[in-house]
């Protein structure tokens, strides 16, 4: 029973990074833009948030945790909007190929975090290991009361507040798609943009803020790994291939949202059930963590086979859309 | 209010070396229907392309209700009340009829979809529409979804409406009822635009005709002063009898023969119901039909693109064995050492590779000659500068991307690289849409010229004129149904015209008297095809 | 009254023809442009003298005979990915798979050596190494190609997909291989007697390498410009239609191409491990896989530009890492120097195809929006 307790408790403080690339993708994607990206942008989401955290400690006589955690999530949204940004303009006005931006600016990310990562210390003055324990504090609270209840306490509100906004997000974006103005013509963008122009919708200005608020709600993914997941530290390519995971996840969750929220719980388990099938060897775990991935394919071949309108992918994705184009 | 809702001067409009509209000027009444008229490729659509937003002019000036305005957006020109209906529906498949009839919509952030539905249906019941406003457009069939276009259109308050060629796709009913609520429309004091080139429906439903050639404004006429037959020169330029050298078929025997082929397409639909026919060698079938009755997938289905559900096609080799062609892939068609030619209607799309020069372009029916695991480029390019030369063709080499080329141009390549073959079978669709006068006779000419050759020709055209002087017999497709074959030398365009909408031959009539005297009236049309093939069947 | 007044608008406008000489103006203007950001980003972080910098990313490229051959073979390798990936990509079939394809090539080129080591001559094992390296790179292709031919499945999510996969089946076959046990390392594979690894030819250690990947490289070109499979695939890509009229088996060429495209990705994973690191594990591949694709797609498949744009690319790598001890920054920069590099690269591609157009038009107040 506790086992299976911490087991679910441990698949979900993992799928919430994933979840939240998930979504921000989602956004994305509706808009037309795969962000191959994505997984670059949640890599310089969570360092700028560790670096603002850093200095903003390493300055302040006594840091206090309010004013840290607000500054972290402010570099972050900012370094992960920049990330949007040039993906955005890229793709969007200048007209480049989706999955060749995407890439290069995975590449980018990847090594734009794990640069400031490594080299953050020699920056301020070699102060070795970098740890923000008074901002992570913050970030790992959980609600005093209703987590100590005992047996469900911690399954159910043993997390930071940021699981709390993925969930919110994850739920808000759906709502917006569903039942919105917005979410309507974001969707209209995604399907045909030609249609969606000639309906006097701003095409470029939507692709540039879905592109941009999917890429700041990703970086909160990173933002999270390091800050609850790690509690305040930056370890090399620690967040592994979890942005791809959140790609995958795109598609096991039919570009929906809410779809997204159980099945970032189902990766989350995925990705750490090896740990607790007993008697399995070293090798045969790194099999097991292969799961999502392959759950993700069979997902794939089969909408592609069952062809539900509703469940493809939105019909301009990876194009880019110029009006006079003929 | 001003009196005129529209008023163009002198707007260019260019796509590379093209001028698609070369300095147009005209006026749109305010509360009238305007017929813009004009032959394939004159720049109508482009010229209400820029009044809706979707091009911006080179050149020139655009007045909206007597003030200057710049329409740089779809948005912009709903902003200025002007609505366009597309040929092609800009509908989103995966929504309902009602979002995509809000879509672009101002209003509150959350949508309240059963108001929304309340105000579609008050208004579709007032105008008498039949729609179900929660359908997804999926679902629909192409007049439904035209019908969400204009109710789209509508439902934003437009008072000018731009409709593309609204009734190419409609049947006669669908027609009147489109006629009724554009009236009614004008009695609101809406302004409408129509382009088509149709012009019994000009001469129905407008006011006035304003006439482009080639690009070129040539006037407009009030509709109660013109006749059909001065609209037409106006359209043509220089009356111009068609003088198409026509020789009588000669050692004419079976070639080709349909028995009762049907084809669904992906949605299920009949696109061709129970088909039955026979093709010549040595004469010219026609092939009419408003568009979309099943022309381009009759053609397909003989080339092995199409999956014949059932029926049967047959094919009489030279030698006298009868082949069977029914679900046969190209491929197969092309290793029997059939020689059937084929000029699609996409030319860009299905017939040529737009990236590739015209070596390349040749290359598609002969690459796989020869043995061996390398293709040759020698004989295409010879045989492309051939046909540079032969026809014509303006292109700066034999290197030159086919894409870059003007349509009339396009064409000459496809139809000279068909005919290069020495085809049995030669299959043209619309051979001369978009090309010039001379350009035109140039392709009836070589059409004729297989003809005499011995080849069994099949030609689907849209223009009735030309379809009764240059084939023998006219076979006239509706509905995806054989409506009936005449002889063209004896039929009229109206009676193509009534066969065309109404699915069958007018009574009275003698029907295939080039073929053994075969009186029709009384029977029905497809088994008069049917009673035809089974007496020429082994 | 509204008064008149002038506004200028810029729009875009499709150029005719750009000279080939002054597209290849625009992108040396690009590298430049990408360059002084690029120090501008060095000296932000670290106040280095950035002409300093440059010096050391020329010198950890071509400083020494040791570098320089590094370089060369680290530009052969990724060239050799891009050259399999261009028949798939002319075909409009979005391989991001390579990544993949090379771990699996890889792998079965590291179980060569493993397994076969001891008991075949030098010259054997290499072959039987490249055969059995690119039937696992095209085993790897297979699935997404066959479903993409079928059920028309988005291929380029799928081969994404599948590089995780394989890289977890690398991780696997680490620890089943693992030297010494518990290191989570393969080590070096024939360290004492090297068995199997790219033997040097005139002394030079890589010159193997460049023969194989100029071999494979000019027979990839004389495939797609002179053979008719070749001419088969290009229509494919071009118009679906087009191919089927003119009789082709599209789903026999979808397969057959991406095959061959694979197969040329697992080739470049036996070139990795017996010809350079002699051990396997998840950073085999290193992101070359993606990088190849952008080589592919930044060159148009124009052999000269692809040699240019991987050389560059390996270059900045290679200097950027000896920058990085240099400068004591870590080796990461070279990813941020390359991706900011790539972006000044994909961008001017715009320039290349349009122009901006800057006109005045006279517009009325409070009529026009912006």
């Amino acid at each position: 029973m506790n086992v299976l307790l911490t087991f679910l408790h441990q698949a979900i403080l993992q799928g919430i990074a994933i979840l939240f690339g998930a979504t921000g993708e989602i956004m994305t994607e509706k808009s037309g833009n795969l962000n191959l990206g994505i997984p670059g942008i949640m890599y310089m989401g969570g360092i700028a948030g560790l670096m603002g955290a850093f200095f903003y400690e390493k300055g302040a006589e006594q840091p206090g945790v309010v004013p840290g955690v607000l500054i972290s999530l402010l570099w972050c949204a900012v370094a992960s909007a920049l990330g949007g940004l040039i993906y955005a303009f890229l793709t969007v006005t200048l007209r480049a190929n989706q999955n060749v931006v995407g890439l290069a600016l995975t590449t980018f990310g990847t090594g734009f975090g794990n640069f400031f990562g490594g080299s953050i210390s020699k920056i301020a003055g070699g102060v070795g290991q970098i740890s923000v324990k008074t901002t992570a504090s913050g970030f790992q609270a959980t609600i005093p009361i209703l987590s100590d209840i005992p047996v469900i306490g911690r399954l159910l509100f043993g997390y930071g507040f940021l699981t709390c906004c993925a969930l919110i997000i994850a739920a808000a974006a759906t709502w917006l798609l569903v039942r919105t103005r917005v979410g309507l013509h974001l969707v209209a963008v995604g399907e045909s943009p030609a249609t969606a122009d000639a309906a006097g919708i701003n095409v470029n200005r939507y692709k540039y803020v879905a592109t941009i608020s999917g890429a700041v709600i990703a970086g909160f993914g990173g933002l999270y790994f390091v800050m609850e997941y790690l509690g305040g530290t930056w370890a090399n390519n620690g967040f592994g291939d979890r942005g791809w995971l959140a790609v995958a996840l795109v598609i096991l969750a039919l570009w929906s949202p809410a779809k997204a929220i159980w099945g970032s719980f189902v990766f989350g388990a995925l990705y750490i059930i090896y740990i607790y099938i007993p008697g399995v060897s070293r090798a045969m775990q790194e099999l097991l963590k292969m799961l999502p991935y392959v759950v993700t394919i069979l997902v794939l071949i089969m909408t592609s086979r069952r062809n539900r309108p509703e469940d493809q992918p939105p019909a301009s994705l990876g194009l880019s859309y110029f009006r006079e184009e003929r | 209010m001003h009196e005129n809702a529209i008023e163009l001067r002198n707007v260019t409009k260019r796509f590379g070396e093209v001028t698609a509209n070369d300095h147009v000027s005209l006026t749109l009444r305010r509360g009238e229907i305007l017929s813009i008229l004009g032959e394939n490729g004159s720049g109508k659509t482009t010229l209400m392309n820029m009044l809706s937003g979707i091009y911006f002019p080179d050149e020139g000036e655009i007045f909206v209700n007597g003030r200057k305005v710049t329409i740089r957006s779809p948005h912009d020109a709903f902003e200025l009340g002007i609505g366009m209906i597309h040929q092609h529906f800009k509908l989103i498949s995966i929504l309902t009829a009602a979002q995509n009839i809000i879509l672009g919509q101002k209003g509150p952030a959350k949508l309240d979809m059963r108001q929304i539905t309340g105000d579609i249906n008050a208004l579709t019941s007032r105008y008498g529409f039949d729609l179900d406003p929660n359908k997804k457009i999926y679902d629909m069939s192409v007049s439904e979804k035209q019908t969400v276009e204009i109710v789209k259109v509508i439902y934003r308050g437009a008072d000018i409406l731009i409709l593309d060629e609204p009734t190419a796709v409609l049947t006669p009913q669908e027609i009147e009822k489109l006629f009724y609520v554009l009236r009614r429309m004008r009695e609101d004091g809406k302004s409408v635009i129509i382009i088509t080139h149709k012009l019994n429906e000009v001469m129905e439903i407008s006011d006035r005709v304003a006439v482009l050639r080639k690009g070129q404004y040539i006037g407009t006429v009030e509709t109660k002063d013109t006749t059909e037959e001065k609209l037409t020169e106006m359209m043509v330029g220089e009356h111009i009898t068609l003088d198409i050298q026509r020789a009588d078929p000669a050692s004419t025997h079976r070639c080709l023969e349909m028995r009762g082929v049907t084809v669904r397409n992906r949605e299920g639909f009949k696109v061709l119901d129970d088909i039955s026919f026979i093709a010549r060698t040595g004469e010219i079938l026609g092939i009419a039909g408003i568009s979309g009755s099943g022309q381009k997938e009759l053609l397909e289905s003989i080339a092995g693109l199409q999956h014949v559900e059932s029926g049967q096609i047959l094919y009489d080799a030279p030698s006298g064995a009868v082949e069977e062609l029914t679900q046969k892939t190209p491929k197969q068609i092309y290793d029997m050492r059939i020689r059937l030619s084929f000029v699609p209607e996409d030319r860009l799309g299905m017939g040529l590779v737009g990236s590739m020069d015209l070596t390349g372009n040749m290359m598609v029916r002969s690459y796989k000659q020869g043995r061996g695991f390398f293709a040759d480029r020698k004989q295409p390019e010879k045989l492309a500068t051939e046909i540079v030369d032969k026809l014509e063709v303006a292109t700066p080499s034999v290197h030159t991307p086919v894409r870059n080329l003007s349509g009339g141009n396009v064409q000459k390549v496809l139809v000279g690289r068909e005919i290069a073959s020495a085809p049995r079978v030669l299959m043209v669709a619309y051979p001369v849409r978009g090309l010039d006068i001379n350009s035109a006779f140039a392709i009836y000419r070589l059409l004729n010229q297989q003809k005499e050759q011995g080849a069994a020709v099949l030609c689907v055209g849209e223009d009735l004129d030309v379809l009764i002087q240059l084939c023998d017999r006219i076979l006239v497709l509706s509905e995806g149904r054989v409506a009936g074959i005449v002889d063209a030398r004896t039929t009229t365009k109206e009676e193509l015209g009534y066969m065309m909408t109404s699915g069958h031959v007018a009574a009275g009539r003698v029907v295939n008297s080039a073929q053994a005297g075969q009186a029709a009236s009384g029977s029905s049309p497809s088994d008069e095809a049917q009673s035809e093939s089974g007496k020429e069947a082994r | 009254m509204a008064a008149k007044r002038t506004k200028r608008v810029i729009h875009m406008v499709k150029r005719g023809n750009m000279t080939k000489f002054t597209a290849i103006l625009v992108r040396i203007l690009a590298v430049i442009l990408a360059m002084i950001v690029c120090g501008f980003v060095v000296v932000g972080v670290t106040g280095d003298n950035p002409v300093g910098v440059y010096r050391g990313i020329w010198d950890g490229a071509f400083g020494t005979g040791q570098r320089g051959w590094v370089t060369v073979r680290e530009t052969v390798t990724l060239l050799l990915i891009a050259v399999g990936l261009v028949p798939a990509f002319k075909m409009r079939y979005w391989n991001l798979g390579a990544e993949g394809q090379i771990l699996m090539g890889g792998l079965v080129s590291a179980a060569v050596l493993l397994y076969l080591g001891p008991i075949f001559e030098d010259w054997l094992l290499i072959l039987i190494m490249l055969a059995a390296s690119m039937a696992a790179g095209l085993l790897w292709g297979l699935l997404p190609a066959v479903f993409k031919a079928y059920f028309n499945t988005n291929e380029t999510l799928f081969t994404l997909m599948m590089n995780y996969v394989a890289m977890q089946i690398v991780t696997f076959f680490v620890i089943l291989w693992e030297s010494p046990k518990g290191s989570n390392h393969v080590g070096i594979i024939n360290a004492a007697h090297n068995e199997g690894w790219f033997p040097q030819i005139l002394g030079q250690p890589y010159l193997l390498d460049i023969i194989i990947v100029a071999v494979v490289m000019a027979l990839v070109f004389i495939y797609m410009t002179r053979t008719k499979q070749g001419y088969e695939l290009t229509v494919v890509g071009e118009s679906v239609n087009t191919a089927r009229y003119a009789g082709i088996n599209v789903r026999a060429v979808i397969i057959r191409t991406v095959l061959l495209s694979s197969a040329i990705c697992g080739l470049a994973g036996a070139m990795i491990v017996g010809g350079a690191s002699h051990t396997i594990s998840t950073s085999t591949a290193g992101g070359r896989g993606f990088t190849a694709i952008i080589v592919a797609w930044m060159s148009q498949f124009s052999p000269v530009a692809m040699i240019a744009v991987s050389l560059m690319l390996s270059f900045m790598d290679q200097g950027a890492v000896q920058t990085a001890s240099q400068f004591g920054l870590n080796e990461n920069v070279s990813d941020i120097i390359t991706g900011i590099l790539l972006f000044f690269l994909i961008g001017c591609e715009f320039f290349v195809r349009y122009r901006l157009e800057v006109t005045t038009v006279e517009i009325e107040d409070g009529k026009e929006r912006a």
